[in-house]
């Protein structure tokens, strides 16, 4: 249960990470954030990066900034950061009702939203915010900058279009229109533990109808992504509890759920149902 | 095994130059190469929650740290909690409300409960609950656990 032997690089500057990371990525490389992942299966020797970057004494990259449309995270802001909400509005209300169910409050102390996103476990509460709200990641590396939509990032379990020597510097989330509901819920056997199944719904209302509906489902799937089959049982329709049987329904119906060695995909799929229909009940 | 770096941990205030590599988990570091044997080693995979500690007024797991990630920072084992003979309010607490029988976990659950409570005295009943899933005890049962921290809580609100 000890990490085997690895350098550890500690750069200052952002320049300086991106240099060192693009000179040690070849020679198994790896950025150290959070650790709240990286650690554990270094421990368990599932990972052994030979070089570490450590990019907590990293400048700049410690903002939670709001320009008005879009709220931008640099790779150091924790968790815990978003316990209180961090920006006016039903997105700062969002996080926070969202960062209090990912995994431990000492753990949410270290780890990062944005390593969230790199690591890319298909349970991330972080990767279904992003995947459902429409993020933006800004990836960095001595090549230059790329923007990368969330829906183009993931790429299955714990794996994202991420290049060996990239860094994923910045996410940047839309911030919601004031008179957005959300909803989330998920599903896990014990506190704090990787959820199996996780839902966030958001839409406004005109008319007393749902509009610009948005499905999300984590967990059961490799990559967390928008269910456009949920969304169009949604759109147009007043909201309630017939309405939100059919969602969940259509939901559940859509998905590709995971298999492992303790569960079934049709025990995945029916949480699908369960957590969509929980989260839009949340959502009201 | 990688070069070792000389590094000064800071341990409740007394200052420890040890020399590690750079894979050593700070609860080691903090144990083996410090001496503080009162923080205790679980899971070593950031389950359990025993080797709570505070860093820099944050309650996180010194399994999850490198050693040489700490330099610098101000870290608080349960060796720092007492004043002379007098215990911390939530030393007290734990032992009025039995929040322990063997007694594994306690310095863990005490570094968290104290941590949280440092950082956001008027938390709630039900958070106060969630934060206490953080970490493992096979004794208790926890709801002696959670009477302890409620009424250290109290406490040290006064």
């Amino acid at each position: 249960m000890k990490p085997a032997a690895f350098v550890r690089h500690v750069p200052k500057t952002l320049d300086e990470a991106l240099k060192v990371l693009s000179d040690v990525a070849p020679d198994d490389g790896r950025i150290l954030a959070g650790g709240q992942s990286l650690v554990p299966i270094m421990a368990f020797r599932l990972a052994k990066p030979a070089h570490l970057v450590d990019i907590n004494e990293v400048e700049g990259l410690q903002h939670i900034a709001s320009d008005g449309t879009m709220l931008s995270i640099g790779a150091r802001v924790r968790h815990a950061a978003f316990h209180k909400p961090v920006v006016d509005g039903p997105l700062g209300a969002l996080l926070a009702y969202v960062a209090r169910h990912i995994a431990h409050y000492p753990i949410r102390m270290r780890g990062t939203f944005c390593g969230s996103l790199a690591h890319a476990d298909p349970s991330s509460e972080w990767c279904l915010v992003s995947a459902t709200l429409g993020a933006t990641m800004v990836v960095k590396s001595t090549r230059g900058e790329r923007l990368i939509a969330a829906a183009d990032f993931f790429e299955g379990i714990m794996s994202t279009v991420l290049a060996e020597d990239e860094l994923l510097a910045e996410v940047k989330l839309p911030l919601l229109s004031a008179d957005t509901k959300f909803g989330f819920y998920e599903f896990s056997r014990r506190a704090g533990d990787f959820a199996m199944a996780s839902a966030l719904v958001t839409y406004r209302l005109e008319g007393g109808q749902i509009v610009d509906a948005r499905v999300g489902v984590g967990g059961a799937e490799p990559s967390p992504r928008r269910i456009a089959e949920a969304e169009a049982a949604l759109n147009g329709q007043a909201p309630g509890e017939d309405i939100f049987r059919a969602t969940a329904e259509a939901a559940a119906a859509a998905v590709e759920p995971l298999e492992d060695h303790q569960t079934t995909g049709e025990y995945r799929r029916d949480l699908v149902r369960a957590v969509v229909h929980r989260a839009l009940e949340n959502s009201v | 095994m990688t070069e070792k770096s000389s590094i000064t941990l800071t341990i409740n205030g007394q200052n420890h130059a040890i020399a590690v590599e750079p894979r050593r988990t700070l609860v080691d570091a903090i144990r083996e190469d410090c001496g503080q044997t009162g923080t205790h080693i679980g899971c070593e995979h950031g389950i359990c929650g025993a080797c709570t500690v505070i860093v820099d007024g944050e309650p996180v797991r010194s399994c999850l740290m490198f050693a040489v990630q700490a330099e610098g920072k101000k870290i608080r084992t349960v060796e720092g909690l007492a004043t002379g003979d007098t215990l911390h309010p939530m030393q007290q607490a734990f032992i009025d409300h039995h929040g322990l029988q063997c007694g594994f976990c306690t310095p863990g659950f005490l570094m968290l409960a104290v941590g949280v409570l440092e950082r956001e005295p008027d938390i709630g009943d039900d958070e106060l609950i969630d934060v206490l899933s953080s970490n493992l005890c096979r004794c208790t049962g926890y709801q002696n656990i959670i009477k302890a921290v409620r009424a250290a809580a109290a406490e040290m609100r006064k």
